[in-house]
């Protein structure tokens, strides 16, 4: 490595703890003393700890997938009315070209699709993901632990309350096992 | 396992935990992942070979077909559907258990359904791509399907006819596969970004990288992917649930005396189950056995799959019972000649085979002695899966060959061609299973970590 002329920018302290109780008692602590920018990180979904990280605010996925099939509802729907009543009128039996109770096995298939469809493309999309780059993964203890048994919290740069000595001081106070320097 | 490894467990314990003990989210993650990344045993490249020879011979079959047409098939007036529409709900069938377990399962909160999610939907996703090769394949000119089966804007003016229960079908078995999958990968991503993180080799980094979309386990994407993952399953419940409804209407709404019963929707759904709990014992047990995978396998999942098992097995024999007493009740004379025709006909030994195979067999579940020997539930699971078969074979063809006029009625063989392409399927299935398993956790790792005791978090006291 050659000799750096400047510090890099800094994404934000990581800390590293034992369990998911501790990383959850030290993200509650983090949320009472007012850091807002943070992020956990657990191997495994800990629903506690997302609901502290996200301000207990609704995850907007269920409104996204309720559009996604009232979408796919009305778009059912009006492929078979069209086709069957206006663009190509078949005589099936003698019933109505609107025969619309045919229709709803394919109006339900067609509200599962797209419903499923937004629910699952609208997660990656509000996740922000694919994201080719993160910083968290700068660090190497994460990139060894992360998704295997390590339990993180980072309190980012851009958080107003952020300062790097006095964030490392509370994190380490939070029971941390060790605290890392993010580079962005 | 209680006999056959004793010192883990002395005593059959009264309720058998999901996850033996002694597990933490590394081990588990180890454990799982060690069979990506290890060699695989001889036995893996001698199945392998096989399954292989399977597609080849599938392969060599169609471009037979294509290049032939049809009538390679046994099939012909009467009887136009048989091996075709057979195995096609053979196939869809065994695809529902993959996700009555990853959706129905867990939106009841059943914990043991962890850790055989994630192959059988993968099971589900090999079933459904093998189903539709049969009746893309029986329209003789597969290229020409897209027009005769896909609403799309087309020269010739034409639509297809939404009235028909073929089409719904269509729309059925194509979202049902599509739902399957994206359940399945976005099941996989927290996974993919594990054995990204594992993976040594530069170009296992980059595939597993790519495929993983740089999941970091965020705690605010795990609290979208945990909605989205909960209405997928919310969503799977009622779709699974229409697909073979919609199947069962191909056959309920033609007038062909013993298709004709409004008993057929759920009569096909709780066979579907039946089948597919089959096939998912069928390979987990093998699974479980020869990667030593029997701490997430264990004895709890054999008793309830056993259970499954032998409930929609009641169902189906109460959908036999319903179907020998309403072709009498009726009083109708074809459909009471249905019923002798299974009874007496030439093809009656296929019916009693049947009994044998999908009411009889499946007695024994009744034990748990029996439910605890992995051995015994692997044969009835065997029995199981052949009867479910033939329960197609009476529907369709020994329906079709004796129908209303006496003149019209024919005996149906298959041919050769009949049987290399149902045996290629199967090599099909096999084949993508064995590349499943080499390539992706076959048991779903982030999910296997939240059964481990680390992962109980206590509210705070105040």
């Amino acid at each position: 490595m050659h000799a750096e002329t400047r510090a890099p920018e800094l994404h934000g302290l990581l800390a590293e703890y034992r369990s998911a109780q501790e990383l959850l008692d030290a993200t509650r602590r983090a949320h009472a003393e007012g850091f807002r920018a943070m992020d956990a990180y657990t191997p495994y979904p800990v629903e506690e700890i997302a609901e502290v990280v996200c301000d207990h605010h609704r995850s907007r996925v269920p409104l996204v997938c309720l559009i996604g099939g009232v979408v796919g509802a009305l778009s059912g729907w009006a492929l078979v009315w069209w086709t069957s009543s206006i663009a190509y009128p078949l005589n099936i039996g003698g019933k109505p070209y609107n025969s619309w109770p045919a229709f709803i096995p394919v109006i339900f298939e067609c509200t599962i699709l797209f419903a499923a469809f937004s629910a699952g493309i609208g997660m990656l999309a509000l996740n922000r993901l694919p994201e080719p780059y993160h910083p968290v993964f700068n660090v190497g203890s994460f990139r060894e632990r992360g998704s295997r048994e390590g339990y993180f919290l980072c309190i980012e740069a851009g958080d107003e309350r952020f300062d790097r000595t006095r964030t490392r001081e509370f994190l380490t106070a939070t029971g941390a096992l060790e605290v890392h320097e993010v580079e962005a | 396992m209680s006999v056959a490894d004793p010192p883990r467990h002395p005593v059959v314990p009264r309720d058998p935990p999901v996850l033996a003990p002694g597990h933490t989210a590394a081990s588990v993650t180890d454990k799982i992942s060690s069979v990506v990344f290890g060699k695989m045993p001889v036995w893996f490249y001698a199945g392998m070979a096989v399954a292989f020879g399977g597609v080849m011979m599938l392969l060599l079959s169609l471009t037979k077909l294509v290049f032939t047409g049809i009538g390679i098939w046994g099939n012909n007036q009467p009887v136009g559907w048989a091996f075709d529409i057979i195995n096609f709900v053979w196939w869809i069938g065994i695809g529902h258990a993959g996700t009555l377990i990853s959706a129905i399962l867990l939106l009841l909160r059943q914990e043991w359904r962890t850790s055989i999610n994630r192959f059988a939907e993968a099971m589900t996703l090999f079933a459904v791509a093998c189903a539709v090769i049969y009746p893309l394949f029986h329209t003789g000119r597969p290229w020409l399907a897209v027009y005769w089966l896909l609403p799309y804007p087309n020269t010739m003016g034409m639509w297809p006819n939404f009235r028909s229960p073929l089409i719904w079908d269509v729309f059925a078995v194509s979202t049902y596969g599509s739902v399957s999958l994206l359940f399945w990968y976005i099941g996989l991503i927290p996974d993919l970004g594990t054995l990204r993180d594992k993976a040594k080799n530069l170009w296992q980094k980059r595939i597993y990288g790519t495929l993983s979309m740089g999941w970091r386990g965020s705690a605010r994407h795990w609290h979208n992917y945990e909605q989205a993952y909960l209405l997928l399953a919310g969503l799977s419940t009622p779709l699974v649930l229409s697909v073979h409804s919609v199947v069962s209407f191909d056959f309920a709404s033609g007038q062909i005396p013993g298709w004709h019963t409004t008993i057929f929707p759920p009569y096909f759904v709780a066979g579907a189950v039946f089948a597919g709990f089959a096939m998912v014992i069928t390979l987990a047990l093998p699974l479980r056995r020869l990667f030593g995978l029997q701490d997430f396998i264990t004895d709890k999942h054999l008793d309830n799959m056993s259970k499954v098992m032998l409930v929609t097995g009641l169902i189906v024999a109460y959908g036999y019972l319903m179907e020998a007493f309403t072709s009498w009740y009726s009083g109708n004379i074809f459909e009471t000649y249905v019923m002798k025709n299974r009874l007496e006909g030439p093809y009656r030994w296929l019916y009693y085979s049947l009994l044998v195979c999908n009411v009889l067999a499946v007695q024994p579940l009744w034990f748990r002695r029996v439910r605890y020997s992995p051995l015994a539930i692997w044969a009835i699971s065997m029995f199981v899966n052949v009867g479910m078969w033939l329960e197609r074979f009476v529907i369709i063809p020994m329906s079709l060959h004796r129908d209303f006029l006496p003149s019209s009625w024919d005996m149906y063989y298959p041919t050769a061609w009949d049987f290399s392409t149902f045996f290629g399927t199967i090599g099909l299935f096999l084949a993508l299973m064995f590349l499943f398993i080499r390539v992706f956790p076959a048991i779903a790792i982030f999910e296997m970590r939240t059964l481990t005791p680390e992962a109980k978090v206590k509210e705070p006291a105040h």
